[in-house]
């Protein structure tokens, strides 16, 4: 059966429209392909207008589609390669602009599933034990002890500010507690100059890279001191300083953005990549496969890191999806990608960085699937244990935690110890009291931060809006916030 | 000067005077002018705006070849492959990949094939790129993003190639709309969209690629942003339009004007931020408004305009603001020459609000 390229798709309908493939294809191989010039086999669906002068072998153009038609035509030389096949092998390359694939007479269905599911990476077992013949990267104590404190830090922030919403003081909160060790290994895989764009549970990214514990503070009291200039909800944190663009709500709007971002960091040729971070209920909107598409196609340099935590506020990954996980969808896109136990940071330190080099070194995306458990709620809008059992969120906090599991890394090497626990616990903890106090005494930014940064110039219709407001503001006072200045 | 040479059976010819633009950042008139289409000299700005800045990129479906109006002809050959390229056929990803591109501070022109299929980018301009800035507290900011697309009625379009979807986007702070009436507007108005520092949609008259020829300067110039221009003077009454329909309504003044009605026309330009400032002198002095647009006219940024002058000149109307807009239906085939605001339902409305 000869398939030239711009018809390949009629073919195909006409093929499947004569009571099934096999028979054709079954046809086709009984006669050695020499049928197809035969007006009465169904095989011969090409039209003649798209092989002009079918005589005349020489007439043909050398266009990736016809080449294949022309090799059969010259008859016996084909035919004779075809008969020296064994029998049922007649298996033929053949070229589409999609590119070349390998022809097979045995109609056979991709499954759905694998047979066995994406092995997982991980070097260290569940009590933070070496796994033999592992391979890794090697981690130095000092970032080793620096990577240990920054997960414990994240944890008794997220405490902390969790409590403070339940007091009031703050509006909202998200916590990251489980997935600690994702985010402070993939942190400390990256180099400063690579340009994050988080979700909204990777604020241990920013702790790591040198975020202050009363920054985050401040943007969670939306005072004057916050970079967001009051202006979003707690946790949308974002420092430029840090290469760490500003949360949004929205789901998976970061992952394009950082498909653009890699691309400008390769033709600029930096030593950087961009990296991303979403959940598994991320990777279902469109924007995810978008991006996907769009760093293979583009050769980017980006990390795209899934937080496959089992939970999309209330919906299980099994109403989410039914792939294997999100690290085989990359093969689908022409992603290079990998799954690594999202709770193993010394597993997810090392594929990151080697993502990294990959992706700079080859201009390539990555993908990276760490699976982990979501241990907290959603968020403090959010109670789990309406839709999951109450024991299952123990076990993984008791059994499974990553922190903990690090903590024996650290401590079977000698880096760590009891004391240096509670001394780091405690220190943090007061720092925390004492920023949050700071914060909550705070002014807020003021009203003119309302109209500010529209647009990079204050417009005519702004002004004048604030100028009506400011008359309204003075008739009713009552009205307004007073921590708010005029 | 700039509708007179519009041709087709729409339009009429000639233009009685031209009102020299008032603030142009650039002398439009000086340097060597060529006769051009309209595709032409969105050619020459992008080609401009990749010669002048090592930073811009143009990108989209189709652009490799030159695009399915011609306007990226030319730019990939010069300008190579990796800054003038072809993306997927995927709009959400186009404007999110340019969203990235303009955030690292790249002058990132992404092409949307026709505004028809702009929706899918939707979330994108109005959760993400309008609101960059704002929301990082001016840390960051998409500035740098220019979304171009062919938007408006060709007479076969149908559907999915004739709509005008401009007030959508007129009611999202962050972004700005802009919309050029002629070949050399277009020239000007697209560099000045692309240099701009906040994310721009520029919708482009695709009726007017081929039919649109006027003199345009060879050289680099910008045209202001959010200034109307009136490019015709009267006293009796205040046209304001954009794009393709500015021709429509410019015959309908000439016409008017046989009936000793004088026609004032202002092009808007830019659609947010908007003008008010021009548009309100204008009625000061005639006392009548009539705003016409392809797009439905329930919710048009006709609607906008309209409110916006009641509240600031209510007492100084004569009658009230008159808007001829497309109907409340999808667009239609064989229906358009029904559907459209001809010159005659323009020149019937002039009339009937100079009567009323």
């Amino acid at each position: 059966m000869a398939f030239c390229s711009k018809n390949s798709r009629n073919i195909i309908k006409n093929l499947k429209s004569k009571a099934g493939l096999s028979r054709l294809i079954k046809q086709s191989s009984d006669s050695r392909y020499g049928s197809c010039l035969n007006k009465t086999n169904p095989c011969r669906i090409i039209p003649l207008t798209t092989l002009p002068q079918l005589g005349n072998p020489d007439s043909y153009s050398h266009k990736k589609g016809l080449s294949f038609c022309f090799q059969r035509l010259q008859s016996t030389t084909s035919e004779q390669q075809f008969a020296s096949l064994p029998n049922g092998e007649q298996n033929q390359e053949l070229d589409f602009p999609g590119g070349k694939v390998v022809f097979s007479p045995e109609m056979r269905f991709l499954s759905e599933s694998p047979c066995v599911y994406n092995q997982c990476y991980r070097v260290l077992d569940d009590n933070g034990q070496l796994i033999c013949n592992s391979n890794f990267v090697e981690v130095s104590e000092e970032i080793a002890v620096k990577m240990y404190s920054s997960m414990a830090t994240l944890q008794i922030l997220d405490t902390i500010f969790y409590e403070a919403q339940r007091q009031g003081r703050i509006s909202f909160y998200l916590t990251t507690i489980g997935e600690e060790a994702i985010n402070i290994a993939s942190a400390a895989a990256l180099t400063s100059d690579d340009i994050v764009f988080p979700q909204y549970r990777e604020p241990g990214v920013l702790l790591w890279r040198g975020f202050t514990l009363q920054e985050f503070a401040n943007q969670c009291f939306g005072n004057k001191a916050d970079y967001g200039k009051g202006r979003q909800m707690p946790i949308h944190y974002g420092s430029n300083k840090h290469n760490y663009f500003t949360v949004s709500s929205t789901i998976a709007t970061q992952i394009p953005h950082a498909v653009g971002a890699a691309y400008s960091l390769k033709m600029d040729k930096k030593d950087a990549c961009a990296v991303t971070y979403f959940g598994d209920g991320g990777t279902s909107e469109g924007d995810f496969h978008a991006a996907l598409n769009f760093a293979a196609v583009t050769e980017s340099p980006v990390i795209f890191i899934c937080r496959n935590n089992g939970w999309a506020i209330s919906t299980p990954t099994s109403d989410q999806f039914r792939s294997d996980g999100i690290a085989v969808r990359g093969q689908a896109y022409g992603v290079r990608s990998i799954r690594v136990d999202g709770n193993d940071a010394l597993a997810m330190y090392s594929a990151v960085h080697a993502a990294r080099e990959m992706a700079i070194n080859e201009h390539r995306p990555i993908l990276i699937e760490a699976v982990t458990y979501r241990i907290g709620h959603h968020s403090t809008s959010d109670d789990s244990t309406k839709y999951r059992p109450a024991d299952e969120i123990e076990w993984w906090r008791m059994a499974r935690d990553p922190v903990t599991r690090f903590r024996n890394w650290i401590e079977t090497n000698g880096w760590w110890g009891s004391e240096a626990e509670s001394q780091l616990r405690s220190s943090i903890r007061n720092q925390l009291l004492q920023a949050i106090q700071i914060a909550e005494r705070a002014e807020k930014p003021p009203v003119n931060d309302l109209f500010t940064d529209v647009y990079d110039n204050i417009p005519s219709n702004l002004r004048e809006q604030e100028k009506l407001l400011r008359e309204t503001m003075n008739r009713h006072p009552e009205d307004y916030p007073a921590d708010v200045p005029f | 000067m700039a509708l007179r040479n519009i041709l087709g059976k729409r339009f009429g010819v000639g233009l009685a005077g031209r009102r020299p633009l008032s603030t142009a950042t650039c002398d439009v008139e000086s340097g060597n002018a060529k006769a051009i289409n309209l595709y032409s000299a969105i050619n020459q700005a992008l080609l401009i705006a990749l010669e002048t800045d090592p930073r811009a990129f143009v990108f989209g479906e189709d652009v490799s070849f030159g695009g399915v109006f011609r306007c990226t002809t030319g730019l990939a050959d010069r300008f190579g492959k990796a800054r003038v390229f072809n993306t997927p056929l995927c709009e959400q990803g186009i404007v999110g990949f340019g969203i990235g591109l303009a955030a690292m501070g790249n002058r990132a022109i992404a092409e949307i094939q026709f505004a028809d299929y702009i929706y899918p980018a939707f979330d994108q301009i109005v959760n993400e790129a309008s609101k960059f800035r704002y929301r990082s507290g001016n840390q960051f900011n998409c500035g740098g993003l220019t979304i171009r697309a062919p938007y408006g009625a060709v007479g076969h379009g149908g559907h999915y190639h004739s709509q005008s979807p401009e007030a959508f986007f007129c009611h999202v702070p962050g972004i700005k709309v802009v919309i050029p009436r002629s070949p050399r507007q277009a020239k000007g108005l697209l560099l000045s969209c692309i240099r701009d520092p906040n994310p721009v949609v520029f919708f482009e008259p695709k009726w007017l690629y081929r039919l649109a020829v006027e003199e345009v300067p060879e050289h680099d110039y910008m045209l202001p942003l959010s200034e109307a221009e009136v490019i015709r003077q009267g006293s009796d009454i205040t046209l304001v339009g954009w794009g393709a329909q500015l021709s429509i309504m410019e015959q309908a003044c000439i016409e008017a004007e046989r009936d000793g009605i004088f026609c004032e026309l202002i092009d808007l330009k830019t659609l947010i931020p908007w003008d008010k400032e021009t548009v309100e002198a204008s009625v000061r002095k005639t006392g009548r408004v009539l705003i016409s647009h392809e797009a439905p006219v329930t919710g048009g940024f006709g609607a906008e305009i309209s409110a916006s002058i009641v509240e600031r000149c209510f007492l100084r109307l004569e009658a009230p603001v008159a808007r001829v807009c497309g109907l409340d239906t999808p667009f239609p085939l064989v229906f358009e020459p029904f559907y459209m605001p001809t010159k005659n339902k323009i020149l019937d409305a002039i009339k009937a609000t100079v009567n009323y």
